[in-house]
């Protein structure tokens, strides 16, 4: 069963997530990807640690034009409503 | 005759320790490196030398890669490099490639699904990952390219470089070879061709021998046009004075029995240096441990040295270290030129028992000073040749001098 998708819960996976994919400098909801040098790679990577926690399925195109965390937070608690 | 291409710096990983001095300081003291029938770099932790990020993004093999070529750029060019980056190139060899990657999205893929296999699978596998990720940290613009012939692949990365320089395509090569196959599949398949140790001891030319010990690790050269690196005022560490390839086209694992294109190898190599078979002061033998290769190893060394094969001491570094596959040809170009260099022969660790039909000096017991024969070049240095032979018959020959 995927997890409770709160914006609290969500918001903890995917910091955790981007910590662990070994983001640079500390990640907070209005970090840009560039600042954590995030690239398309480890958006693919955090796209399956989301699936696997909440059932929620990104693509490519759904994250192509996000530039910062808390866009993908919102995108994630959007979806699994 | 002058060399055309110099070697300005050098780096390893080996089961030995991290750095060139670890590999030839402990191998020459006699130390081995395997226990419980494996050869294993157990204190290396990639993120000592690199971030976190760049660790998961890369295999083990490339990791060993990493390192081994920073120790070799720290060493050749400690304020940068010297050339323009377009002008650097970078070739390094892998029998196998990101094996232990592969076999955990393998693990991922059949337990998890398709989704869930990564997108760093493939990069992380492929064979060139260790050339790819090298020039990518170094930003080096110049030809780049994993080369694969088995456990000839770092010898062919070196005589491939050499070619590039020799041809005017670039001023400078990072050259060597990584390997880390010691994963599931490959332990299992090589005991199933009866090529690794039952018993765990690498013992080449020895009577008793048994196979090989699986390694692991990484070897890196810096390969300088000679007369850029002269003009900049560099001091090699050693210089490559003859390469040469053949292949048996003989059987998928066997060497062809005779030796004879391994010995064509030897000769052409020599040839290629300017030398005769007495300037050699020093062979570094492929000697795997298993019966077949000392033999024809053996056998092509007397076809293609003659009497001399009988006076220059030959040892093996895989009585150490074990078999490192890919990287093997780089590590033991690494292993010679500090042997030439310190003028020391070292052992071929455990060599007790003489095989009546290996009756060449292959260094038993302790390291010993090299007789100094001179290498026809009438520069005073001492004169090796480090061969490599893999699986499909692919024997590659270096010609080195220090």
């Amino acid at each position: 069963m995927p997890a409770q998708a709160t914006t609290e819960s969500v918001e903890q996976v995917i910091i955790d997530g981007l910590t662990e994919l070994g983001a640079e400098g500390e990640v907070a909801r209005d970090s840009t990807f560039e600042q954590l040098d995030v690239d398309s790679l480890d958006l693919v990577e955090l796209a399956q640690i989301i699936e696997d926690e909440f059932g929620v399925e990104l693509q490519g195109e759904d994250v192509k034009d996000l530039t910062n965390v808390g866009q993908v937070i919102d995108l994630v608690v959007a979806r699994s409503q | 005759m002058t060399p055309a291409v110099v070697i300005t710096g050098m780096g390893a990983v080996t089961p030995l320790g991290v750095g060139v001095d670890a590999l030839y300081e402990r191998w020459s003291a006699g130390e081995c490196a395997i226990t419980e029938g494996l050869a294993q770099c157990s204190d290396f932790e990639p993120t000592d030398h690199m971030s976190r990020k760049d660790a998961r993004r890369t295999d083990r093999f490339t990791h060993f890669a990493l390192v081994a070529a920073g120790e070799a750029l720290g060493g050749a060019w400690p304020d940068g490099p010297p050339y323009e980056p377009e002008r650097i190139g970078c070739v390094i060899g892998t029998g196998i490639g990101g094996l232990g990657s592969l076999e955990h999205q393998q693990d991922v893929l059949r337990e998890k699904g398709p989704r869930a296999v990564s997108p760093l699978a493939v990069p992380l596998l492929m064979g060139n990952a260790a050339a790819a990720s090298v020039a990518m940290r170094n930003g080096l613009h110049g030809s780049s390219f994993g080369v694969m012939s088995a456990c000839a692949a770092g010898a062919h990365a070196i005589g491939a470089a050499v070619r590039m320089i020799e041809a005017g395509e670039a001023d400078a090569v990072v050259a060597g070879g990584a390997e880390s196959a010691i994963a599931g599949v490959a332990v299992a398949a090589f005991a199933a061709m009866g090529a690794t140790s039952p018993t765990g001891i690498s013992r080449p030319f020895d009577a008793r021998r048994d196979g090989f010990v699986m390694g692991e690790g990484a070897g890196m050269l810096i390969l300088e046009d000679a007369e850029r690196a002269a003009a900049r005022g560099a001091e090699p560490l050693g210089e490559i004075l003859g390469y040469a390839a053949s292949s048996d086209a003989h059987h998928l694992t066997a060497p062809e029995p005779s030796g004879r294109d391994a010995a064509r190898a030897i000769a052409l190599a020599l040839s290629n240096a300017g030398l005769e078979p007495g300037d050699l002061d020093y062979v570094n033998a492929h000697g795997t441990s298993t019966p077949l290769n000392d033999r024809s190893e053996t056998e092509a060394l007397k076809a293609a040295l003659g009497e001399d094969a009988h006076r220059v001491p030959i040892s093996s570094t895989k009585s150490a270290i074990g078999h490192l596959l890919g990287a093997a040809g780089a590590v033991e170009a690494v292993a010679t030129i500090e042997s030439l260099r310190h003028g020391v022969a070292p052992p071929t660790v455990g060599w007790e028992e003489r095989d009546p039909e290996l009756d060449l000096d292959y260094v038993p017991g302790e390291a010993r000073p090299l007789e100094h024969r001179g290498n026809g070049n009438g520069n005073g240095r001492l004169t090796g040749l480090s061969n490599s032979f893999g699986f499909g018959g692919h024997n590659a020959v270096l010609c080195l001098s220090a």
